[in-house]
């Protein structure tokens, strides 16, 4: 029988010639990744596993992005046992304050993913890798510190639901509309346990910036993973970042997939996730004229070049409303200089917008933008839970950077194709 | 392998930034995460919990973030098993590598009430409900799973293989 992509993948990490969904099977690993909460975690796992040594200290990336710069002391000693780590062990990929980004743009964008690729990260939106033809996947921190250790992990091969996009998007509509509609439609465990591949000419119109904030929000439908076929934008992206292209894999002809779900681009609103599950989604014209405090732009959802160049043309020459605390998170450091280079960083300044260095910081309440009782936040980020940026009884709101910069002029969520000059029409 | 104890009740989609808000990641160490376990959706739960209690929720239980500070933030607070009608991918694997016991059964999920007395009998799956006197089946646990709590969790079987490789 045939397989899908994300099939293919593991089979040949697994030395199989096939696979099927519901086999267990031990992978090898090209690369694990930590954050500065979950690697610690796992380096006490590690060490009671009696490792001394990783596997290849090459295929480890360990990046300092959650609580940092460090918020208070408490996180300041778990990123010091992390860094304490890479040096005893001699990590090649550690990324200090100052040269990090949000783990899931910075390691694509030094070319450590690549086509075809076997990624375990302890953080959910792993996932965000998918974009890139890899097939990548959130665990905990004991797993991570085992594929440390190992440069193996077990999986159940995973059963998968097809995604056949057509149609060209209309104006503003980008990845994280498209990615809410579809959680808005199968539910926030409508893939567990399974791989959303997608597929279609619609995928034409999607940058790969579109593409990682979709495949980044795969693990908001339960999803395993999430994968786009390695297509010309992609292997532009890996020839410009990485050193190789890596193994191309398509799904067979004959690949069985659960179900298949037609979408049609053209027809897409823009969307918006309602507190306080991201499957909440309605169209913008349902959402419009909910007041918000704090709109933030950023995340590995939504912090990507792209993303602060729609942003910053909607803000340009415009003021955030008084109300409004506007917090801007260019996703790793190099974004934020390309950013300067085009004068967004400027644009949102004049605005009256912060600019914070690259962190996780408020999409998960850590700090940069920590919300009181009752606030309610529009975010670019990709949860909506109970307390997520902050005071149990604050709310978040989910959209795209397009939807949120319009609603930082005005105040309250706002469509940006009804914004002339600031105004609504 | 049994245990026993009265049960906290929740919904569909508990998350794990409720299991254990972010605000808390900034330490790792069990008594730390069990002192805000549920905090944001049950501000009794840490100081009402005993030892052996149970969690019985319905879909999704754990969705969200890979963070194993949910698992072992309820496994901390004397919890002894999880039953749910259904757990998110990524805490599903993260409790069996921490050695947290969960069960899987839509039956007991919906019968189970807050506060009911209950037994779980985790070889043959069977889930007794002492206060309301009725008997559930759930889901035993597939093979794979089995092998790696008889090892003793994911460690345990790591250094097995490690060893094993070592002496190759």
């Amino acid at each position: 029988m045939g397989m899908t992509m994300t099939q293919k993948i593991l089979a040949a990490h697994a030395g199989l010639k096939e696979v099927v969904a519901g086999q267990l099977i031990e992978a090898t690993l090209d690369l694990v990744m930590g954050n500065d909460i979950t690697t610690p975690v796992a380096i006490k796992s590690y060490d009671e596993i009696g490792a001394t040594e990783v596997f290849d200290c090459d295929k480890i990336a360990l990046v300092p992005d959650h609580f940092t710069p460090n918020k208070d002391i408490a996180s300041a000693i778990q990123c010091q046992t992390m860094r304490q780590f890479a040096h005893t062990q001699g990590i090649t990929h550690y990324f200090e304050v100052g040269r990090m980004g949000i783990e899931h743009g910075l390691i694509p964008e030094k070319g450590l993913v690549v086509a075809g690729d076997v990624v375990i990260g302890a953080d959910s939106h792993t996932c965000t890798f998918g974009a890139l033809g890899a097939f990548s996947t959130g665990v905990g921190s004991t797993d991570m510190a085992a594929g440390m250790a190992r440069g193996k992990s077990w999986f159940k091969v995973p059963s998968a639901i097809k995604f056949v996009l057509t149609g060209k998007p209309s104006a503003w509509v980008s990845g994280k509309d498209i990615i809410l509609h579809i959680i808005g439609m199968i539910g926030v465990e409508g893939a567990r346990y399974k791989s959303m591949e997608f597929f279609g000419e619609g995928l034409n119109y999607l940058s790969i910036d579109d593409r990682f904030s979709m495949a980044n929000m795969v693990i908001e439908a339960g999803a395993k993973n999430g994968i786009f076929p390695v297509d010309q934008q992609a292997i532009d992206y890996l020839n410009q970042h990485a050193k190789r292209v890596g193994v191309i894999f398509e799904a067979d002809e004959d690949a069985h997939y659960e179900k298949t779900i037609v979408i049609d681009l053209s027809s897409l609103p823009l969307t918006v996730a309602f507190p306080h599950l991201p499957e909440n989604t309605r169209s913008i014209d349902d959402a419009c004229g909910v007041a918000v405090d704090q709109v933030v732009i950023g995340s590995c959802t939504n912090g990507r070049l792209e993303d602060l160049r729609v942003a910053a043309a909607i803000l340009k020459g415009q003021s955030i409303h008084p109300r409004v605390r506007t917090i801007v998170i260019p996703i790793t450091q190099k974004v934020y200089l390309d950013a300067i280079s085009e004068g967004l960083i400027q644009v949102f300044i004049e605005a009256g917008a912060v600019v914070s260095t690259p962190t996780c910081g408020p999409c998960l309440g850590g700090h940069m933008g920590v919300l009181a009782k009752g606030e309610i936040a529009l975010s670019t980020t990709n949860r909506n839970f109970v307390g997520r940026m902050g005071h149990p009884e604050s709310e978040v709101y989910l959209c795209s950077p397009a939807v949120a910069a319009a609603s930082a002029i005005t105040g309250v969520i706002t469509n940006p194709a009804k914004l002339m000059n600031g105004a609504l029409i | 392998m049994k245990a026993q104890g009265s049960v906290f009740k929740y919904g569909s989609h508990v998350d794990t930034d409720v299991i254990i808000p972010a605000r808390y990641l900034n330490a790792s160490n069990p008594e730390h995460l069990a002192k805000y376990c549920m905090v944001d959706i049950d501000s009794n739960f840490a100081s009402q919990v005993k030892l052996g209690d149970m969690i019985v929720a319905e879909h999704n239980f754990g969705c969200g973030s890979s963070r194993e500070h949910a698992p072992l933030a309820i496994k901390a607070s004397g919890i002894s098993c999880v039953i749910a009608c259904s757990f998110s991918r990524i805490f599903f694997r993260n409790a069996i590598n921490i050695g947290l016991p969960i069960l899987e059964c839509e039956e007991a999920a919906k019968r189970i009430e807050s506060q009911d007395e209950v037994s779980v009998d985790f070889i043959t799956g069977e889930i007794i409900n002492l206060t309301k006197k009725e008997t559930y089946q759930a889901t035993p646990f597939p093979e794979f799973i089995r092998n790696i709590i008889d090892e003793g969790g994911l460690i345990e079987y790591t250094k097995r293989t490690m060893a094993g490789s070592e002496e190759i």
